[in-house]
């Protein structure tokens, strides 16, 4: 039997409270006796009757808090100690209209649900300060926030890697962890595909087209649109890699970066060969997201196949150039790598003369008001341009949806693309969406092929078809 | 298993800043939100912070200084005579509150104690001579801060004055403050008729040399336990301090009965002076909390505040990594409750050393365990309550010692990060007494003050300097 006795000088706590604890603690396997109490006199004179030795309380008095411990073993004086720092430490919130006001940092609203992933969109010159007192406290961090200086993103990112904490971002747009997105996710069943992506539409379009296929996605680490930068040097996307390679539950891994530098892009490819799960990389410029979910579905014996698609007849349309106007950087990326073979160079600035292919969610477009996958205004103004526009004669424009997106983006658009298809042109529409998202990806779809667009969930076969569309009837 | 292993293992949990739709769609997929109501920080600070977080040695500087704030054990060792505890004060030193200042800034109540204590010491003949003569720069004024101690209001410590000696029972820190005289016309309000210069004479004579006694034979005793019982008695240890003196009188009363050789009649007054003023322990718990303060002073890359202090003119701040340098702006008014006839327009801007409390996590910040003095807060508890709640937003820790019933016994927010006040815009909320602004006035009034953010944002700036030297 060991007996311990303590004092600690000046720890003021109500006798009730005290109580409570000495009680806490008499429940204790392997403790046989314990008194928690202000050293008074009389429980001083308690202690004694208890049988515990004096000689440590001697100097004691009644501002001083006593606490004396029988028990079996040591182990059971330390889970002791445990209880009782328990009883004694506020642990309960609050009730009764007690509700403080509103956290004011990212942190301080971690505390109050103990979060570990900490997810900022705030004004990128202010995202660093959040982040890093995120990452400093043990948590995860997601940032969506654009204009982060380079720099910072590098510190955050390699005290990422030395804490082994993950910073998704900055510019993150789309991320899945265990299932739940965070920013502009789709609705994913559960699977065995892990992906990293340095972006957002580019993770939104692989989901789409595995979803379509059956297979299911477990996490989609995003890594920010300039991971995979010389600056950068892919730390992130290194990091994550390893990290799914590690997930036991992960059976395919799929890489997806915008262009990336052709050292890094390198470097990411020999560690993707490194890696004991087998590892689909998928680059924009060197292969489509169409390419790349064909090798994920062969890789877990899934039966290539066509994509989903709502086809209108349009051959009639009046003849013209090629308009895309896209809300993911990605989409438009891959649209043009895939169109430009059959329909020469598209210029990827309003000005350009010929065919245009506009990323509307560049900040350009997006100063004041929302990307335009919320906020369809600039989108629907270039829209009904095009359709006025007798020099145009396709228009191919993309429909995100998923968390965060529009939440009925059809309903905007249909009058729009009803007049332009009145007016002659054709409309073609990369549908990116899962059967589960919010929005009811069939009922979008119908909506705008009832109002006489094509519609595709590949983002490839839609550019496909919109060149198609301008190759075979050209301007006189 | 490592982090990152976790997160993937797991369902994450999510807390967030920014766009309100990022929170939406998270809850749309049935996963619990916390969201942060963010704004930007002081405009000015955004380099200094990001210099700070980049530095990274901001955090573990923080945890030294709080854990070393909290770790002091103040003990009222013994009451001793200004002139041989202050070893560089001259008989024509003053001390006063708050950050340095000269005669000509001095504020009304300030003036009036300075006036006061030279009229107490015998450096002047009557009031316009005392003037004249601090104005001619016959005084040397100096901080209380400098020297170890503290002082409520004006602050003025004379070299006769009496000094009570707080000493670290877990170190070997020393602080001092004055004795309290009570309320309406006193010195620290800037008073200095007959009555103020007799009550003062008398504290040195008779006060003084009785607790001083009964304290070296009956002490030391251990503040940081009365205090943290009268938080558990409705103190909030600035505005109200009815319990704690009262566990004082309780704890002094059987020295001062048999533990003095002071005449009988003697002791009997020293009961009734303390036994009469609520606020007798309130300089024992500022020299508490200026002993604390002080021990987590020097923390490099630190940004803890160490000391809130003004002096009727300028409100002062310094930080644990910044050493000795003030950071001062103007002090604001206070928004006060009056006594009888007395307006705002009677009130001096803030003054005195007594915002140590709140620098150590007690007075506005225990706000919530004073409900009797609610009236200050908008006049409901609930008030009292959100106010000290929303001081957690800026504190390093919760008081391992200090505890608010009402809060479940949660630690009171202690630690003030200037860090976070200039990132939040959440400004140290104080309860303080408010001071006539024509010289010898005294008291008007007691109520509210936020501490300026200018100090906070001079004081990141400087600790981010501080940096690379």
């Amino acid at each position: 039997m060991i007996s311990r006795v303590e004092i600690h000088p000046g720890r003021y706590h109500d006798s009730v409270r005290l109580m409570q604890a000495s009680k806490a603690l008499q429940g204790v396997a392997g403790v046989t006796d314990a008194l928690v109490a202000m050293a008074t006199e009389l429980n001083l004179g308690l202690l004694a009757d208890m049988g515990f030795d004096m000689d440590a309380v001697s100097v004691a008095g009644p501002n001083d808090l006593l606490l004396a411990v029988r028990a079996e073993t040591e182990d059971a004086i330390a889970a002791a100690h445990a209880v009782l720092d328990d009883a004694l430490t506020h642990k309960i919130a609050p009730s009764g209209g007690l509700d403080g006001p509103d956290p004011k940092t990212s942190c301080s609203a971690a505390d109050r649900n103990s979060a570990n992933v900490v997810l900022l969109s705030v004004p990128g010159e202010h995202a660093f300060v959040e982040a890093m007192e995120a990452l400093v406290t043990g948590r995860h961090v997601m940032i969506f926030s654009d204009n982060v200086p380079i720099d910072q993103e590098v510190t955050l990112k390699e005290f990422g890697v030395a804490n082994e904490l993950l910073v998704m971002g900055p510019d993150c747009g789309t991320a899945i962890v265990n299932g739940l997105g965070l920013g502009f996710a789709n609705a994913m069943r559960p699977g065995s595909v892990g992906m990293v992506g340095a972006s957002g539409t580019g993770i939104q379009q692989m989901c789409c087209l595995l979803d379509d296929a059956g297979v299911g996605v477990r996490h989609a680490l995003g890594t920010g649109s300039r991971d995979l930068s010389e600056d950068v040097g892919a730390i992130a996307t290194l990091q994550a890699l390893a990290a799914l390679d590690r997930d036991p539950s992960i059976e395919v891994i799929v890489v997806i970066s915008k262009p990336p530098a052709p050292a890094v892009a390198d470097r990411v490819r020999a560690a993707a060969a490194a890696c004991t799960t087998p590892v689909v990389v998928t680059f924009m410029g060197e292969t489509t997201l169409e390419e790349g979910a064909g090798e994920v579905l062969a890789l877990l014996g899934v039966a290539a196949r066509t994509y989903g698609s709502w086809e209108a007849v349009q051959d009639d349309h009046r003849p013209g150039l090629l308009r895309g106007l896209f809300s993911g950087g990605t989409l438009r990326d891959e649209a043009r790598f895939v169109a430009m073979p059959a329909l020469g160079e598209i210029g990827k600035k309003e000005a350009d003369p010929g065919h245009t292919f506009i990323d509307y969610g560049d900040d350009e477009y997006t100063r004041g008001r929302a990307h335009p996958m919320i906020d369809q205004t600039v989108r629907i103004d270039r829209l009904d341009a095009a359709a006025a526009d007798e020099s145009v004669g396709v228009i191919l424009m993309d429909v995100v949806l998923g968390y965060g997106s529009n939440a009925d983006p059809s309903a905007e658009l249909v009058p729009s693309i009803e007049r332009a298809v009145a007016a002659g042109a054709a409309v073609v529409v990369s549908l990116c969406g899962t059967r589960g998202d919010p929005q009811d990806r069939d009922r979008q779809a119908d909506r705008l092929r009832s109002a006489g667009a094509s519609v595709w969930l590949s983002n490839a076969a839609a550019a496909r078809e919109a060149a198609r569309l301008a190759t075979t009837r050209t301007t006189a | 298993m490592s982090d990152l292993s976790q997160l993937l293992d797991s369902d994450p949990v999510v807390a967030t800043a920014g766009t309100e739709m990022l929170a939406e769609s998270i809850e749309q997929q049935g996963s619990m939100v916390s969201r942060a109501d963010w704004s930007p920080p002081y405009p000015g600070t955004e380099r200094a912070l990001i210099a700070l977080a980049a530095d990274g040695r901001m955090p573990a500087a923080n945890s030294t200084a709080i854990d070393r704030m909290m770790s002091v054990r103040p003990s009222l060792v013994d009451v001793r005579v200004a002139r041989d505890v202050f070893g560089d004060m001259t008989d024509h030193t003053l001390f006063h509150a708050g950050p340095p200042l000269e005669w000509e800034r001095a504020s009304g109540p300030m003036r009036g104690a300075i006036i006061g204590a030279m009229l107490y010491e015998g450096l002047a003949d009557d009031p316009d001579d005392a003037a004249a003569r601090a104005a001619r720069g016959e005084i040397e004024l100096s901080p209380c801060h400098h020297h170890g101690a503290v002082g409520p209001m004006a602050g003025v410590t004379s070299p006769s004055m009496p000094v009570a000696v707080v000493a670290d029972a877990a170190g070997d820190g020393v602080s001092y403050s004055t004795l309290n005289e009570g309320l309406g016309k006193v010195l620290r309000y800037g008073a200095f008729a007959p009555e103020v210069i007799d009550r003062l004479r008398w504290m040195d004579g008779v006060l003084g040399p009785v607790l001083g006694a009964a304290l070296r034979s009956g002490g030391p005793i251990d503040l940081r336990s009365l205090i943290a019982q009268a938080l558990q008695m409705g103190d909030d240890g600035h505005n109200r301090n009815r319990a704690v003196t009262s566990l004082f009188l309780r704890t002094i009363g059987g020295v001062l009965v048999d533990g003095t050789d002071a005449p009988v009649a003697q002791r009997q007054e020293v009961f009734d002076f303390i036994e009469g003023n609520d606020h007798f322990m309130l300089n024992l718990v500022m020299a508490a909390g200026k002993l604390a303060s002080d021990a987590a002073a020097g923390v490099a890359a630190s940004s803890l505040v160490t000391v809130m202090a003004r002096n009727g003119t300028d409100f002062g701040v310094r930080l644990s990594g910044t050493g000795d340098q003030w950071f001062v702006a103007p002090a604001p008014p206070v928004d006060g409750l009056y006594l009888g006839s007395f307006t705002e327009d009677d009130a001096s801007p803030d003054i005195g050393d007594s915002t140590i409390t709140e620098t150590v996590g007690l007075g506005g910040f225990a706000m919530a365990a004073a409900p009797a003095i609610v009236g200050f807060v908008g006049g409901t508890a609930a008030g009292a309550v959100r106010r000290t709640l929303a001081m957690y937003e800026i504190t390093m820790a919760e008081n391992d010692a200090y505890q608010i019933p009402m809060l479940e016994f949660r630690g009171t927010p202690t630690g003030i990060d200037a860090a976070k006040v200039v990132r939040t815009g959440v400004l140290p909320q104080i309860n303080t007494g408010v001071a006539g602004k024509v010289p010898g006035t005294g008291m008007v009034g007691a109520g509210l003050v936020e501490a300026p953010i200018e100090c906070f944002a001079q004081g990141i700036d400087a600790l981010a300097g501080s940096l690379t030297e």
